[in-house]
Parts: structure tokens; C-alpha cells; sequence
């Protein structure tokens, strides 16, 4: 310890400032949930996939010089080729065309339906959290009466009173469908205006509003989102199933479960048929739930800062 | 606890009322005059007629309805003459429930299993493994499943029979494929919830008396961490009742969802809403079965808070 | 104080957190010992890595993302970071029993009450198990359960927080270890429920002879029970000596700092009472000086660039602190000539 010397021992006093400096990085909620997200690798791939299907979705049809109801009848059951790439359905119809136009319906239909019953189901949850009292317990007996009716026996009813299609559909799956999405919000709310930020908040003199706007939206935006992420396969999984038992869309349109439905039925002397979109809902599938995955972890605040 | 259990039955109850009044006004709903199918003979639509008391008040019209559900009648076919909803069940449920009990078993079993093992191995290739499996089957509807399985297993390999319902050789085809989606989705929540109760303070504890590993993940990890699980066996149930519907169908299984299917197809609307119904008041009573089971299993709601 | 049989022996101790931002030094080269009977307290403000060292005597820490840098904790000579995780377990309940901070969360809400005292027994011989429950029952008691045929069957959410705590305390001593630690065991209790746990746990080191450390924030616990302290601060140790010489002849300005910032019975009326302006160090990145530079009123330019010296000021008070060195004005801290350790 010689480089010690008397300059060194006075007494300067303390020295906040340089305390304060936080070295560690600060990130905001939303950077900080995109960092984890494109770390995972996983949630990355199924983005990706998603976008390509949306891509196909939207310009494959137009592109192709076949359209998705015309048959043909020397084309019966063809094998993929350079002029069907996904081969031709039992009446000829040309399955890359179909696969594509299906992927319309299907994927509009859960985005639509998840997005609805988020929105409905958000607004009447939040409401109910956030005022409880009288409104709130009657809503909740009732959101408690209809939770117990398994959702898709109410989907199923109603189709048969509107009829097939892709409104219906919707529709039919919204009418219900927004409860989980009401409790799990109202559950959060209730929680969150407990807490002690808002109470400062209020007290304060914070205009509800703003204690909404500030305080809860923010609060919980992360995971509706990836409540929505989560939704959207089912949807999509409702749909196919309800098309494949025959309550879904009319023909000639088509979805995948249509497609899958009629693929099944050649199952033993065509399995093409049935393979190729059979592979492209469960990508489909796939993409979703890594995504979803993925964005509830990225927004849990619990893993905030972790790897 | 009695508490508890009667609160729930009382949900119950509302919930079977609410499930049946929606069903009776759908049916008012219904686009034109309810049974007006040419298809449909003049004898049968006099009955059915008289048996939804559509000539009377509204309000009669209801109470007749609900009385008759009262008596667990579930009305009546329009396409089959004579033949009820409830001689058809009696016909078609018995295979659907032994397939949906076989597939429910598999599903929990196994499904606990792997959730389990990969919550005990985390970061592990078993962890791995299991993690993909959870995925891939949650990704996987369930009739491509099926369709996948009896392409494999039965018509390329031939190892087992493609159809029908006969014995257990027959039956390991359509449980699996109606299991493998719930199967994975205990799987996932299981993991879950077991890595989440490994962060709790009182493992903590248990690991501060010295017990071994396995010690603790028997008594104090499983036992915590199935709760969540045990609050979607109810959903799970109906997931894999409403699966039975196709995979009977690719199967060519004669349950009530190949039934339900095929009822569909003929529009044969009074079948359809008995048998909806039908599904609708099981499934409302094995939830309420469930809770109360989950009553019984959890302490805090078994004796009840201060 | 007479020498006595040191039971555990905790030297130069460095445990590290692996985290995406870097490596969390939480405690570093930590050097203390605990003796028979006696209760040793370690305080410090929050995240100054108290509880994290006491998790470290039993292994308790998750590792990883945790691991040891290096250091010995020897328990009866042995050390533990050389064992095995059969001969850890052997250690833990057995040997040295833990209280954690909040009984609400430490108890399995699934099982009850006595089955989980019991189980600190679980795979041993020696025992039947009759005298196991007879064991359970005494210790209940002992710590002042009232009614423990009933209690011996609830499940932890029929008891209230101070019960809970009696009970997780019951656990940590059923088995008669040498040492219990104790987390902060009364932070989410009220005072009154403090004071009779506290009363508590002296009562039983005199009927059994173990060794506690207590981990306090809280200088008016350590007042009440404890022999020895140890004050941590940024995940070192700053100060350690006897309660009276850590109380009478304080050495170091951090642990003024959290001596006038509490209220004392001879605080005057009108007195204000000065908290230490600041915050903790981050440990991501700890200064290379003292810790406590940055927030010390008598910061010199040596406390930003080397780490103090430890000076011993009497057989057991010790500060590390340059205020002690020849070189340093005269202040109030002052106790020695200056010769370091």
C-alpha cells in the first residue's frame, strides 16, 4: 500500500449522484418484452411461419390461373404436379388454390372471432372490475351460469338457428366466447385497483380515467395479447371441427377443416389429399402456440429481467 | 364443505336452466316454420307438433317443454319415425362413454406423467422431449390425428383394425387419437404449474428439513401443483366428448357423436337439439362432479377460511 | 467473553448469481462464526445479501443460476460446500434448522400441521414412530402452541400468522439442531406477536443449548437478543463485534447510519431522527472502493479506489473502514493507532 499518501484521508463527504447512476440498462416494458421475444428462437419460427401463410393467403389465389371452385373432370384426384402443386380434389378442383382460399376463411375467422371476444369480453370484465358493486355481481352471476354450458354445444346451437357460413360462424362463436376472456380481465382488474400504486393514484386525485388509461391498461395489455395469441387456435380449431361435423361453411367455399374432411374421406387411395392440409393446420397450429408461448413469457412480469 | 357443495349445485342447477331456456328459444328462432321439411311425414310433424305445444302460449309451450326434460325426455327424430332421442342414446351413448373414459384415462395418466417428468428434468433432452410432445399435440386437431393413425397403424402397417368397435384391439386406434390433444395439454399445464410451485417458499422449507428430492416432489410438489390441473378436468371432459364426435366417424365407431354426425347431415333438427341438450346436461354435471371433487381435495376449500 | 466451541465457520465466502444483465455478486468474501449457544445477529438494510449468506450455510440458493466463487463453510469442521447432496440433507433439519421470513408461504397448504413437523424425521431409524408424534407434540407445545391435539391436525390456513411461525419455529427445532437460523422470522408479524417469538427463542436456546443466528434489518431486535452482531453491507461484511461494542464503541459510519435512523428510547422529543440519504449499491457492477463510499458523509478519495483494510479493535470488533487508518483525520470512529489486521 505504498501509492497511499495523506492527500488521499479528507474527509469529502458523500457523493449521491454518482450513487444514483444506475448501470445497469433500463428498458420499458414493451422493449424488454420484445428483447425475450426475439431471444426465443422458437416464438421467432412461428412468427415467421404465420407471416408466409398470411402472405400465401392473401396473394396465392390471385396469382394462380385456377380458380378454387372450378372442376374439372379429367383433373379427379391428381397427384401434386408442376400444374397442380397440391394435386386436384375429387371433382378436379385445383388444391393449392383451395388450400390457399381456405386459409382466408380459417385464419379470418380466428383472428375475428378472437379479437371480437377479446374486445367484448375486455370492456365487460375491465368494467366490472374496476366499478364492481351491483352491476358487477349481477354480470357475474350470469357470466357464471353460462361459463358452466360448455362453449361449443351454445356454437353448435346456433349455427343450426343461422345457418352455415362464415358470418354465422363468427357470430356463433362470439356469443359466448367472450366470458373466459370477461372473468380473466375482471380477475386482473379487481386485482390491480387493490394495489397500493393505484390507491396513491386515487388519492391523488387521479380522474378514473386516467387511472384506467395509466395505471390498468398497461398493467394488462400484455396479457391479452397473449390471451388473444392463445385464442386464435382455438378458434381456428372450433372452426374445423364444427366444418368437419358439417355445421361449418357452405360449400363450394371452403375452409381446412373442409378440406381435411373431404381429404379423409379418400384417405386409403389418396392420402395427398388429406396430408397436405392436414400438415398446413398443424404448422398453422404449431406457429400459434410457439408464438403464444413465447409473448406470455416475454410479458410475464414475473420473468422480467431474466434470461 | 356442505357449503360449498350446495353453492355448486345450485350453479349447477341455474346453469342446466339457462342451458335448456336458451335451447327452447333457439328453437322458436329457427328460420321459418320449425318442422316444415318435406321430408318429413305428415304423422311425425303432427307429433312433434304436439309435443313442443305449438299451437298453445308461449308460456305453456315452455313449461310443457321443461316439464318433459323434467322426465328426461329429450324428444323426439323427425327423420325416423317412432324412434325418440333417448332410445338413441340408450343405443349409442355406452360406446361413446367407453371410448371417452379410455381416452380420458390415457390422456390424464400419461398426460401427468410426462408433465411431471419434464418438470423434474427442466432443461433436460427428457424436458425437451416432453415439451414437444405437449406441443406438437396441442397442434394437432383431433381428427387429423385420427385420420394420421388409421392411415399408419392400420392401412400401411396393418398392425391394428381401421373400423368399428368390437374389442380392445379396436378400441387402441380411436382412444389414442382422441386422448393425444388432451393428453398434452395436462402434460403442458402440469409442467407449468409444477414449475411454479417449485418456486413457492414452502419447497423451500421442505428442502430445509432435509428431505430427499423425490420425497418432495411426491408430497409437496404433485400434491399442490395437480390443482390447477383438477380445475380443467371439467373442460377437459367436454373436449374429449365433443372429440368422440369425429373420431367415431373416421372410426366408423356406432357411438352417439358418429350418431350426432350423421344427424347433422340429414337435418334432422329435433335429433340434433335432443341430443345437444343431452350433451350439454352431462357435461353440466360432470362439472359439477368435478368441483366438488376439487372441494374434497383442497384443504383451504374442504374446511374453509376463518 | 470466554472462548467457546465454534460450531460452524464461515470463511471468505463468495456466491455469485448468474442473470442476463451479468453476474450479481450478492455475497462477497464474507468471513464469520458461530458459536455454541449463542445468538448472532446479521443486519443490514435490504439486498445487502444477509439472507442469501444464511441460504448459503444450508445451500438453500438455487443453483444455478447461483454458484459458490469460492470460500468454506465448515460445520463442525466439515465443509459443506465439499458435500454431497446426501450428506447435505443429513445436515439440514437434522443439524441446522431454518426459519423463513413469511410463514404465510412456508407452509405446504396441503398438509397438516403435525405431519409436516414430523416430517424432519422422515428416513430415520433411530426413531419409532410413536416417539416421532410424541416429539411433534412436545415441541408444539414447547413453542407455545396452545391446544396441540387439535392443532396437530389443521391445516396451515386454520392458524394465524403468529401461529404459523410458532409452527415453522417447531420445525426448525424438532429435531434439537445445534444452530437455527432465522430469516427475518418476525418481519410480516406485529410487534406484539414479535416480542413473544423473540422472548421465544431465547427461551429455548436456554432449554436447548442451540446457536441462532438471527438475520434482522431491525437494530431493536438485535438489541433484545443477540450476543454477537455482523453488519453487511453491498454483500461484505463492514462491521462485527459483541452487541455492546457494536452499540457503545460503533466504528463505522454505515452502521451510525442505521442507528440514528431509527427511533431509540433516548431520543428526545423533537429530535429528528436522519436516514441514510441513497440507496444500495448494485451489485451487477459493485464499486471498486468501499461500498458505502458513495452514501458515507466521511467519504475520502482512498474509499473510491481501494477496498478498506480490516482492523481489529478489540478479540472480537472488527470494521472495515479506512476511518481507522494511521493516515486518517481524527473522528469519532476512531479507536486505534491504525495498525491493520
Amino acid at each position: 500500500m505504498t501509492e497511499l499518501n495523506k492527500d488521499m484521508f479528507v474527509i469529502k463527504g458523500k457523493n449521491i449522484e454518482k450513487m444514483e447512476t444506475i448501470s445497469r440498462p433500463s428498458l420499458s416494458f414493451w422493449q424488454d418484452a420484445w428483447r425475450r421475444l426475439r431471444k426465443n428462437r422458437a416464438a421467432f419460427v412461428g412468427l415467421c411461419i404465420l407471416g408466409v401463410y398470411v402472405l400465401l393467403a392473401i396473394f396465392a389465389p390471385i396469382l394462380s390461373k385456377y380458380s378454387f371452385s372450378a372442376m374439372s373432370v379429367a383433373d379427379q384426384h391428381a397427384a401434386p404436379s408442376l400444374q397442380h402443386w397440391f394435386g386436384c380434389d375429387s371433382v378436379g378442383r385445383d388444391q393449392w388454390v383451395r388450400t390457399w382460399m381456405g386459409a382466408r376463411v380459417s385464419l379470418s375467422i380466428g383472428l375475428f372471432s378472437a379479437t371480437i371476444n377479446m374486445c367484448v369480453g375486455a370492456v365487460i370484465g375491465g368494467l366490472c372490475g374496476f366499478y364492481g358493486g351491483k352491476l358487477d355481481m349481477i354480470v357475474m352471476r350470469i357470466v357464471d351460469i353460462l361459463y358452466g354450458i360448455p362453449s361449443l354445444i351454445i356454437t353448435m346451437l346456433v349455427m343450426l338457428v343461422l345457418g352455415k357460413g362464415v358470418a354465422p360462424l363468427i357470430i356463433a362463436m362470439c356469443i359466448v366466447g367472450w366470458i373466459g376472456t370477461c372473468r380473466f380481465v375482471r380477475g386482473e382488474v379487481y386485482r390491480l385497483k387493490e394495489q397500493d400504486f393505484v390507491l396513491a393514484a386515487k388519492v391523488l386525485g387521479v380522474s378514473d380515467f386516467a387511472i384506467i388509461m395509466k395505471h390498468i391498461i398497461p398493467n394488462i395489455v400484455g396479457m391479452l395479447v397473449t390471451n388473444l395469441c392463445m385464442n386464435i387456435p382455438h378458434a381456428i380449431f372450433q372452426e374445423a371441427f364444427l366444418s368437419y361435423i358439417g355445421l361449418g361453411i357452405a360449400p363450394p367455399n371452403c375452409s381446412w377443416g373442409i378440406l381435411a374432411k373431404e381429404g379423409i374421406a379418400y384417405l386409403r387411395v389418396h392420402p395427398h389429399e388429406v396430408a397436405i392440409p392436414a400438415a398446413i393446420i398443424c404448422t398453422t397450429m404449431l406457429a400459434l402456440n410457439l408464438l403464444g408461448d413465447g409473448l406470455r413469457d416475454a410479458v410475464d412480469p414475473k420473468l422480467r429481467g431474466t434470461e | 364443505m356442505t357449503k360449498y357443495v350446495i353453492k355448486r349445485v345450485i350453479a349447477a342447477i341455474l346453469t342446466l336452466w339457462a342451458l335448456v331456456t336458451i335451447v327452447f328459444f333457439l328453437v322458436r328462432l329457427m328460420p321459418g316454420q320449425p318442422f316444415t321439411s318435406p321430408k318429413l311425414p305428415p304423422q311425425v310433424a303432427q307429433n312433434l307438433m304436439k309435443y313442443y305445444g305449438f299451437d298453445k302460449p308461449l308460456i305453456v309451450q315452455y313449461l310443457q317443454y321443461m316439464g318433459n326434460l323434467l322426465h328426461g325426455d329429450f324428444g323426439f327424430s323427425m327423420k325416423y319415425t317412432n324412434k325418440t332421442v333417448n332410445y338413441i342414446i340408450g343405443q349409442t351413448f355406452p360406446f361413446s362413454a367407453d371410448l371417452g373414459i379410455r381416452a380420458l384415462c390415457l390422456a390424464i395418466s400419461f398426460g401427468l406423467v410426462l408433465g411431471i417428468l419434464a418438470a423434474r428434468k427442466r432443461g433436460t433432452k427428457i424436458d425437451f422431449f416432453c415439451v414437444i410432445i405437449a406441443i406438437v399435440g396441442t397442434s394437432i386437431p383431433d381428427f387429423i390425428m385420427g385420420a394420421l393413425l388409421q392411415y399408419f397403424f392400420g392401412i400401411k402397417w396393418g398392425l391394428l383394425p381401421v373400423a368399428q368397435y368390437k374389442g380392445f384391439e379396436y378400441t387402441i386406434l380411436p382412444a389414442t387419437a382422441l386422448a393425444f390433444y388432451t393428453l398434452a395439454s395436462v402434460s403442458r399445464i402440469m409442467r407449468a404449474s409444477m414449475l411454479e410451485v417449485t418456486s413457492q417458499d414452502y419447497i423451500k422449507t421442505a428442502r430445509s428439513k432435509g428431505l430427499s428430492e423425490l420425497r418432495i416432489t411426491a408430497k409437496h410438489q404433485i400434491r399442490n401443483a395437480i390443482m390447477p390441473v383438477m380445475t380443467m378436468l371439467g373442460p377437459t371432459v367436454a373436449a374429449v366428448l365433443t372429440g368422440t364426435f369425429v373420431i367415431e366417424a373416421i372410426f366408423a365407431i356406432p357411438g352417439m357423436g358418429k350418431y350426432y354426425v350423421q344427424s347433422v347431415n340429414d337435418n334432422d333438427y329435433s335429433m340434433i337439439l335432443g341430443m345437444t341438450l343431452f350433451y350439454g346436461v352431462f357435461l353440466v354435471t360432470a362439472n359439477l362432479i368435478v368441483d366438488i371433487l376439487y372441494g374434497f381435495a383442497d384443504p383451504r376449500v374442504r374446511i374453509g377460511r376463518k | 467473553m470466554a472462548e467457546q466451541e465454534k460450531i460452524l465457520e464461515i470463511k471468505n465466502l463468495v456466491f455469485t448469481f448468474k442473470t442476463y444483465g451479468g453476474e450479481v455478486k450478492a455475497v462477497r468474501d464474507v468471513s464469520f462464526d458461530v458459536r455454541q449457544g449463542e445468538v448472532l445477529g446479521i443486519v443490514g438494510e435490504s439486498g445487502c445479501g444477509k439472507s442469501v449468506t444464511a441460504q448459503c450455510i444450508l445451500r438453500l440458493n438455487p443453483e444455478p443460476p447461483g454458484f459458490f466463487e469460492g470460500g468454506e463453510i465448515l460445520y463442525k469442521g466439515q465443509d459443506i460446500l465439499k458435500m454431497d447432496n446426501k450428506a447435505i440433507r443429513k445436515i439440514r433439519g437434522r443439524e441446522i434448522g431454518f426459519v423463513f421470513q413469511d410463514p404465510m408461504t412456508s407452509l405446504n397448504p396441503t398438509m397438516r400441521v403435525g405431519a409436516q413437523i414430523e416430517e424432519v424425521f422422515l428416513g430415520r431409524t433411530d426413531v419409532t414412530k410413536a416417539e416421532v408424534k410424541e416429539r411433534a407434540l412436545e415441541i408444539m407445545k414447547l413453542v407455545g402452541i396452545s391446544d396441540v391435539e387439535k392443532r396437530y391436525k389443521q391445516y396451515p390456513h386454520e392458524l394465524s400468522g403468529g401461529m404459523k411461525q410458532r409452527v415453522m419455529i417447531a420445525i426448525a427445532l424438532v429435531s434439537k439442531p445445534s444452530v437455527i437460523i432465522c430469516d427475518e422470522p418476525t418481519t410480516s408479524l406485529d410487534v406484539t406477536i414479535e416480542a413473544q417469538i423473540l422472548e421465544l427463542l431465547l427461551e429455548l436456546r436456554e432449554k436447548l443449548g442451540t446457536s441462532i443466528i438471527m438475520i434482522t434489518h431491525d437494530l431493536g431486535v438485535i438489541a433484545k437478543i443477540c450476543d454477537r452482531v455482523v453488519v453487511m453491507y453491498g454483500g461484505k461484511i463492514v462491521e462485527k463485534g459483541t452487541a455492546d461494542e457494536i452499540y457503545y464503541e460503533t466504528s463505522h459510519p454505515y452502521t451510525r447510519g442505521l442507528m440514528t435512523s431509527i427511533a431509540r428510547l433516548d431520543t428526545n422529543r423533537g429530535d429528528k431522527l436522519t436516514p441514510i440519504e441513497g440507496t444500495p449499491p448494485d451489485l451487477f457492477s459493485p464499486p471498486v472502493g468501499c461500498p458505502f463510499a458513495a452514501r458515507c458523509d466521511y467519504c475520502m478519495d482512498v474509499c473510491n479506489q481501494y477496498p478498506p483494510e480490516q482492523y481489529m479493535l478489540s478479540d472480537e470488533h472488527m470494521t472495515v473502514c479506512w476511518l481507522q487508518h494511521e493516515m486518517a483525520p481524527d473522528t469519532e470512529f476512531r479507536r486505534t493507532k491504525g495498525e491493520a489486521k
